[in-house]
């Protein structure tokens, strides 16, 4: 069992409002991704429901007990952190069974909980080593383990990902899902990287300056973002945001068109740009352009389209696809 | 040329570097050579050359017992410094983990005290030791010990201690291990190299404070940094005893050093180059 809820939940530091008032519900088996830049809150939104600091005001409920004041070891999380936080002087059996010690538990069964979860995680070999003989992934698969051997009634991930290199990111999310998939526990995963977000969640929490931005499903956010925080943010590249004369033909202050929701042409359209930047990924190319009364935007070529820096193209953006925005930023619905 | 150019500057610093440690030395060798001459040799004049006679270090034990300031001395080094321990660790822990604003001028201002001359409070400590009956006992001088000593200690143990990962203590939290069993087996096993370096540190510093042990003793509790300064007094100077009785008092010290070198290295730069 893991579901979570916050009520209210405040955090102040001083003066400076963290989290000036946070209400969320996080059902059992979720898989939650926090999603925010830097200074959005996520993480301290995280160590608030871990229990490493105290809320200034409101209730955090799991399993429908309220543990607002109780310590962390007592809620029955378990995180793993950014700098992983491996204990250094202790062998990779030695952190894994280091909850299960703390717990008291017949050593005999510690021995097997670690050979499991040593298993599951490949880590089999390793087992007699530091962390300092081991990689990257290795030390997370680690951090993980010792996760896993509490059976938590949820994980907490804090950024988990962000110091491995490109290559061992995509492969460890991959595993972290697969993860998800075999345990079927609640997971809180705070990540500033939206792509991490939409692919590993089951539902997004978008936060900004300590606030709610918007929650819901990975597509839901893309399709119908509520705010222009979120258009922004969600999506990769940015959604362009257009304003003046033909935001206004449309109803809105600011529409919105993904790069990907434009056909290109090299004759004609309803806009003429001409690319500044072309990057080539193999399957898309990204054309960055700078678009004649409209200003910078990037649009998604196939990569067979064959532009390159200089060239003229034309954009014509798919309206059944348009986000529109009122002046208060807020989606305009329909 | 860019290799030749750095073999080259390679020998000139490390010669740079053997003149710098030869004349830093010098003085306990020369006291070394000198306490194995003769007494007429030792006002001679400049000679690396001692005639090597034992009779020094003979006299010296039989007219003063060396084994009284020696076992004052380790017992004053060691215990000062166990009591700072027992001070600073809590202290530096405090400061390192739950700082404050105002945790900078506290660290600030214990290091101030050891800016001060110790003469100006020579007196007014004088004074209360005499009063509280505290001159020339082992007690008085570990107390002092540890009073002059603390500032550093509780410094070093800070640095050390905030080289430790906040996360690795807050996974142990999450782990389950209550405040005890976090310092028992996560913080002490981390933080040892840094707390034996500011140990051997320590004992040395102690082991070598001649000031308030030479101002605050006479023969009971009196340290070898006394046993020295006695051989300068009534009869004139005795530069071949005085050697000698040197050499006796900074031997053990010197030993302790050399072996701990590395640890001493380490924890002096520690936190330095990263």
């Amino acid at each position: 069992m893991g579901s979570i809820t916050l009520k209210n939940v405040q955090k102040h530091f001083g003066e400076a409002k963290v989290i000036p008032s946070v209400d969320l519900e996080i059902t059992d088996g979720e898989f939650v991704v926090f999603v925010g830049p830097s200074g959005s809150g996520k993480s301290t939104l995280l160590r608030l429901i871990a229990g490493l600091e105290d809320v200034t005001g409101g209730t955090i409920t799991i399993d429908g007990k309220d543990v607002t004041e109780a310590a962390p070891a007592a809620r029955g999380l378990a995180m793993v952190f950014q700098s992983y936080a491996l204990y250094p002087h202790m062998s990779v059996r030695k952190n894994i069974a280091f909850p299960l010690k703390m717990a008291k538990m017949e050593q005999s069964k510690i021995d097997k909980k670690v050979e499991d979860a040593a298993r599951i995680l490949n880590l089999s070999d390793y087992l007699e080593r530091r962390p300092g003989q081991l990689s990257g992934g290795q030390r997370q698969r680690v951090a993980i383990g010792r996760a896993i051997v509490r059976e938590p009634s949820a994980f907490l991930f804090d950024e988990p990902l962000s110091n491995l290199d490109a290559a061992l990111r995509g492969t460890m999310r991959l595993e972290i899902s697969d993860l998800h998939n075999q345990l079927k526990t609640t997971m809180i995963y705070v990540t500033h990287d939206q792509i991490e977000a939409m692919t590993m969640a089951d539902k997004i929490v978008v936060l900004n300056r300590g606030n709610i931005e918007q929650v819901g499903s990975p597509m839901e956010l893309y399709n119908t973002p509520r705010n222009l925080f979120v258009a922004g943010f969600i999506g990769s590249p940015r959604m362009n945001l257009i304003e003046g004369e033909y935001a206004q033909s449309k109803g809105a202050k600011t529409a919105g068109i993904r790069p990907e929701h434009m056909t290109l042409s090299k004759e004609s359209g309803l806009w003429k740009g001409t690319v500044s930047v072309a990057e080539h990924l193999g399957a898309d190319t990204f054309l960055h352009l700078d678009v004649d009364g409209i200003g910078k935007m990037t649009a998604r070529a196939s990569g067979e389209f064959g532009a390159h820096h200089g060239d003229t193209v034309y954009l014509t953006p798919d309206e059944t696809r348009l986000h529109r925005f009122d002046d208060k930023g807020l989606r305009i619905a329909g | 040329m860019a290799r030749k150019s750095t073999t080259q500057s390679k020998i000139v610093w490390t010669v740079i570097a053997w003149v710098v440690a030869l004349v830093i030395f010098f003085p306990i060798l020369y006291a070394v050579i000198t306490s194995f001459k003769t007494e007429p040799e030792a006002i001679d004049g400049f000679s690396l050359i001692p005639s090597g006679t034992f009779e020094n270090y003979i006299t010296v034990q039989t007219q003063r017992d060396y084994f009284k300031p020696f076992t004052n001395s380790v017992i004053l080094s060691i215990g000062s410094t166990i009591l700072a321990l027992i001070f600073a660790i809590p202290a530096a822990w405090a400061m390192a983990f739950a700082p404050t604003r105002r945790t900078k001028d506290i660290l600030m201002w214990m290091l101030s005290t050891k800016m001060m001359p110790a003469v100006a409070v020579l007196l007014p400590i004088y004074i209360l030791f005499r009063n509280f009956g505290l001159l020339d006992t082992r007690i008085g001088l570990t107390i002092m010990l540890t009073l002059i000593n603390l500032p550093i200690v509780v410094w070093m143990l800070y640095t050390y201690f905030r080289e430790i990962p906040g996360e690795i203590l807050e996974a142990a939290r999450m782990d389950g291990a209550n405040l005890w069993k976090e310092i028992v087996y996560v913080l002490t096993p981390m933080a040892v190299p840094g707390i034996a370096s500011t140990l051997l540190l320590n004992i040395i510093l102690a082991w070598n404070e001649a000031f308030w042990t030479i101002q605050l003793s006479t023969t009971n509790a009196a340290p070898l940094t006394a046993f020295i300064a006695s051989f300068s007094s009534p009869q004139g100077l005795f530069w071949a005893k005085l050697s000698a009785a040197s050499t006796m008092a900074i031997a053990p010290i010197l030993i302790l050093g050399w072996f701990s070198q590395k640890q001493l290295v380490r924890g002096l730069t520690f936190g330095a180059v990263k």
